[in-house]
């Protein structure tokens, strides 16, 4: 017969030991859970955003009644234990079932301590705990208007801005002269407490409570000094008690807290303990963190690996309100012979401060820029000299240098074993490898796997640019699951792996062979397959012009007034007076209003309209310009520089490369638009380091660097390689853009391809595989012989006139 | 009782696409759609009057070239979560000639 397992108290703490327990012995107990609220295992911590109209109860239950089931569990919710006969060895519940154990775990948690003063029992006074807590003030917020919360702390500040949420109109009443002063220094205390003011919170400090008063209802607060206030609903969050009654009368030793030693044992061995209501070396936690490290050494134990410890925890603190980032660990207030580092902008409301002993962080505070606190509380907790850091650790683990890429950058640089998420200690190597080993693609993936983000949520960010980073080097196994539209159900890769191995080589095709739901697609999946089948069948398929966004149909880019613009190619930016000339007399005759030299190095024409288009293009086809394809998802531009004839800094050829290029590439259509520059010497004048191909030319040769751009994500090139031919420039360049074409995502710019299948993948395949780069450069001259037709001189000559002439109406 | 004007054959305008009748007061768009069904509509996105007809056609709905919201083409509404509409005219195909009532806006917004 299996030995039998009792949890009292279906809580995170208690449940998270049996998930814990089931991975290491899914079949040593059979297990019984008793909770004495209705519902299955849910996130408390989660209660606050459901308070604040953020989440539901439904987006917060952590084990359904299914997951008991599933696991043999039996689940008694709303049924408490009233009694433990240790010496038969059963517990006794309140609708007066009797259950055996051989071994009971204790989570009970605590309970919101209740100040003492009178008319704390009135209606209307309430703690915030649970679900019922939450129901209660939402059905007042829907009754009555005045609100009173006593407690400035974490849970108070969250029930006061949840309360705001719902209309009601809050008053904070605290003990001390600071909010949250076991989490905050003064300043970062004060930065806060205007962010609340400003939303409407409005506080009473150092303001001591005297009596609840009201007839059954409570209907205001007096204080010390004798003022009063008016109050429809008071919420007391002063602070939280273990709770022990069950325990104690059990007569398992207790203080403040059930004791228990590193085992998480209590002074009877059969009887373990974890959670709030515990006290482990004097201290009781109140965070989440600290009792799921107690769960996984109780479930170490039940299972009968018995080597896990549990030696106490460092805790931090995020406060849970949309909009505040607020960050606090260890010691905040600096002690005597304490050095402080202090970063404070007010105008942008940040603020952090470390405080240092012995060239170590002992605690950290941080107001408004919360990025780097798991950083810092990782230095923190593992004793590291910063020494060598202290010039620019306020600045955060990466320097001021990096642009743009938050998130990502900074969590690239994070050692496997930092900890992402605080509450369920997850690190970065175990998220990676849960990724990697599982196949995880969404963060409900990671979620559902590691626990990571499954708590307050505040690292969720943190996880998805692991997942990003992670699922693109581990891309060709694991292709993303996005679909390309609510059309299907297919993913962007899918689509294209289908279209090539299946050889579709048109629309219908596609749709029928990959079960489309919608007869025509949609303006989302249209172009990207008309894209993708273009790419792959040159030769082959027939341009579908009704599946393009108007500028490429029309060749021209759309204005805001519905008129168009024109821009003429300039191969590498050069011209000549006769090129000027043309232009300028094209300008002149369709009444050209505004003229520009671009970013590119050519000449935008502005405010044409459609219906000249054609005999404008005409003109300019004449003499001897091809379309700029300035309005396209396709190659834009090589911008160049001055170069080596004029240059006294020059060392190759740079400016007739550039043209080669743009000979070599023109007319290719791309996931989405493709710019290049060539720049004579590493001064770079060219800009080719921010291109999604661009060519620094040295003394020894070329430098080729890859996936940069402008815009609002500057991203600077990685560098690709360097060549020593012009040739090998073409061959190299050529390659790229059609692994680029071929693989790509439609809409996805070289700048998110490469970080997305990582640079070791595309010089797996464009350097290091010499037949294969050969073969790509092969396919995409093949592609470019019929791409290069020019779309204006088609269109000059009368093709798709339709498109262009409005319908002339009989007698309109 | 309709008041049928004479547009033009079908086949001048693409499928899965539009042409635009310019009158006195306004353009009309009239889209063709795979099945071959056409309908008439005001050229003017109920957004910021983008011009539908340069939208991509599906279904009996087009996508504005401007900021992609979706319209109807039967009831010239927009759909899903945007709101607003546009006025659409009867329309008609006879033997291959498209059919327009110019007079008769079937939905006045
Ligand atoms: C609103 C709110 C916000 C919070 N935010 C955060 C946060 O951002 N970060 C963080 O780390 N922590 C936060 N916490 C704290 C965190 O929720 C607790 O630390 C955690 O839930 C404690 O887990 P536990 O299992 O010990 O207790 P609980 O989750 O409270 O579980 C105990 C369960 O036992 C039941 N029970 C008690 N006695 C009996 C009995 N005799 N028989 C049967 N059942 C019984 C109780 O009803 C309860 O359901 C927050 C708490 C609240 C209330
Ligand atoms: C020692 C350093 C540099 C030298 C000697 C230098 C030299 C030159 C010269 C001679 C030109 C004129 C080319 C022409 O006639 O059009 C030029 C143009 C230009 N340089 Fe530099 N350059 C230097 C650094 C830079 C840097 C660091 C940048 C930008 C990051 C830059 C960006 C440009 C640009 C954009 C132009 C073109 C300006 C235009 O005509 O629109 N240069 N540079
Ligand atoms: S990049 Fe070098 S060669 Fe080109 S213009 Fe600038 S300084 Fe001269
Ligand atoms: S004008 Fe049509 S979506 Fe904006």
């Amino acid at each position: 017969m299996k030995e039998r397992l009792v949890l009292v108290g279906n809580g995170m703490a208690g449940v998270r030991a049996l998930e814990e327990l089931l991975k290491y012995a899914p079949d040593l107990y059979d297990i019984t859970v008793f909770g004495a609220e209705p519902y299955p295992n849910y996130n408390r911590i989660m209660l606050s955003p459901v308070l604040a109209g953020e989440k539901t109860i439904d987006d917060i239950i952590l084990n359904s009644r299914d997951w008991y089931d599933e696991h043999g569990i039996e689940l008694h919710t709303g049924d408490a234990v009233v009694a433990i006969d240790r010496a038969a060895r059963k517990v006794k519940t309140e609708s007066g079932r009797e259950v055996g154990y051989d071994r009971l775990l204790l989570a009970t948690g605590s309970e919101p301590f209740i100040i003492p003063v009178p008319g704390a029992d009135k209606d209307g006074v309430l703690g915030f705990r649970d679900i019922a807590d939450v129901d209660q003030m939402l059905e007042a917020a829907r009754r009555y208007k005045k609100a009173v919360v006593i407690g400035g702390g974490l849970l108070g500040l969250e029930a006061a801005n949840g309360l705001m949420k719902n209309g009601m109109d809050v008053t904070v009443v605290h003990l001390m002269d600071i909010l949250m002063e076991r989490q905050l220094d003064r300043p970062a205390a004060e930065l806060l407490k205007a962010s609340l003011e400003e939303r409407g919170m409005k506080f009473l400090m150092e303001a001591q409570t005297s009596e609840i008063l009201g007839e059954d209802r409570v209907s205001g607060v007096r204080f010390a000094d004798g003022s009063s206030i008016d109050a429809d609903l008071v919420v007391m969050a002063v602070g939280i008690r273990p709770n022990i009654a069950l325990a104690e009368q059990a007569g398992i030793h207790c203080e403040r807290g059930v004791v228990v030693n590193d085992t998480m044992q209590t002074f009877d061995p059969r009887v373990y303990a974890v959670g709030e209501c515990v006290q482990h070396r004097g201290v009781c936690y109140g965070l989440v963190a600290p009792l799921f490290e107690q769960a996984k050494v109780a479930a170490n134990h039940l299972a009968r690996i018995g080597i896990a410890r549990y030696e106490g925890s460092v805790t931090s603190t995020k406060l849970k309100v949309t909009g505040i980032d607020l960050f606090s660990a260890g010691e905040f207030n600096e002690g005597e012979g304490d050095e402080t580092l202090v970063l404070q902008d007010p105008a942008q409301g940040v603020y952090k401060k470390l405080v240092i002993r012995d060239n170590r962080i002992k605690g950290a505070v941080m107001y408004g820029d919360t990025m780097d606190g798991t950083w810092y509380f990782q230095l923190l907790r593992e004793g590291t000299d910063i020494s060598d850091m202290r010039a620019t650790i306020l600045f955060g683990q990466h320097d001021v240098g990096d642009a743009g890429h938050g998130d990502a950058a900074r969590v690239a640089s994070l050692s496997d074993d930092a900890e992402i998420c605080g509450c369920n200690g997850v690190c970065k190597g175990e998220i990676i490898d849960a990724i990697q080993t599982k196949g995880l693609f969404t963060l409900d993936d990671v979620k559902a796997h590691t626990k990571a983000a499954s708590s307050c949520g505040s690292c969720a960010g943190l996880v998805e640019a692991l997942l990003a980073s992670t699922v693109g080097e581990g891309y060709d196994a694991t292709p993303s699951k996005k679909a390309v539209c609510g059309c299907t159900e297919h993913s962007h890769d899918e689509v294209i792996q289908a279209i090539r191995e299946h050889e579709l080589k048109d629309m219908r095709a596609v749709f029928d062979f990959l079960d489309w739901k919608t007869p025509d697609g949609c303006a989302t999946c249209r172009p990207a397959l008309n894209y993708y089948l273009l790419a792959n069948w040159p030769a082959e398929y027939q341009d579908d012009a009704r599946s393009r966004f108007i500028n490429e149909r029309a060749h021209g880019n759309i204005q805001k007034d519905g008129t168009y613009s024109v821009v003429p190619r300039m191969f590498g930016g050069l011209c000549t007076p006769a090129d000027l000339r043309a232009i300028a007399d094209v300008a002149e005759k369709y009444q050209v209003p505004e003229m520009k030299v671009t970013g590119g190095q050519r000449i935008d024409l502005f405010g044409v309209k459609k219906e000249d288009l054609p005999a404008m293009w005409k003109d300019l086809t004449d003499a001897g310009f091809v379309s700029g394809h300035a309005y396209g998802k396709a190659m834009r531009t090589v911008k160049t520089c001055a170069g080596k004839t004029w240059c006294r800094f020059g060392t190759q050829n740079s400016t007739a490369l550039g043209v080669r290029l743009e000979e070599l590439t023109w007319g290719s259509w791309m996931p989405h638009k493709f710019k290049l520059a060539v720049s004579g010497c590493p001064r770079n004048c060219a800009e080719a380091t921010i291109k999604d191909f661009g060519v620094v030319c040295v003394d020894s040769g070329y430098e080729l660097h890859i996936g940069g751009n402008g815009g609002i994500k500057v991203r600077v090139t990685d560098l690709l390689c360097k060549v020593e031919s012009e040739e090998e420039v073409l061959e190299y360049c050529g390659a790229f853009i059609q692994l680029y074409r071929e693989e790509a995502h439609y809409l996805e710019r070289t700048a998110p391809w490469v970080e997305r299948v990582s640079l070791g993948y595309i010089k797996s395949r464009v350097l290091d595989d010499e037949e294969g780069r050969k073969a790509l450069y092969e396919r995409f001259r093949i592609g470019q012989r019929f791409a290069q037709v020019d779309p204006w001189k088609q269109r000059a000559e009368g093709a798709e006139a339709y498109e262009f002439q409005p319908l002339e109406v009989a007698g309109q | 009782m309709n008041d049928w004007t004479r547009i033009a054959p079908l086949d001048e305008i693409p499928r899965l696409g539009a042409r635009v009748i310019k009158t006195d007061t306004m353009e009309i768009a009239v889209f063709r759609t795979s099945s071959d069904e056409v309908f008439a509509i005001n050229n003017a996105c109920p957004h910021k009057q983008g011009p539908l007809s340069e939208g991509i056609v599906h279904g009996h709905a087009v996508t504005c070239p401007l900021h992609n919201w979706n319209i109807d083409l039967a009831s010239g509404e927009a759909l899903g979560p945007d709101e607003g509409c546009t006025n659409t005219f009867p329309a008609k195909v006879d033997d291959g000639i498209v059919y327009i009532d110019l007079k008769h806006s079937a939905r006045a917004c």
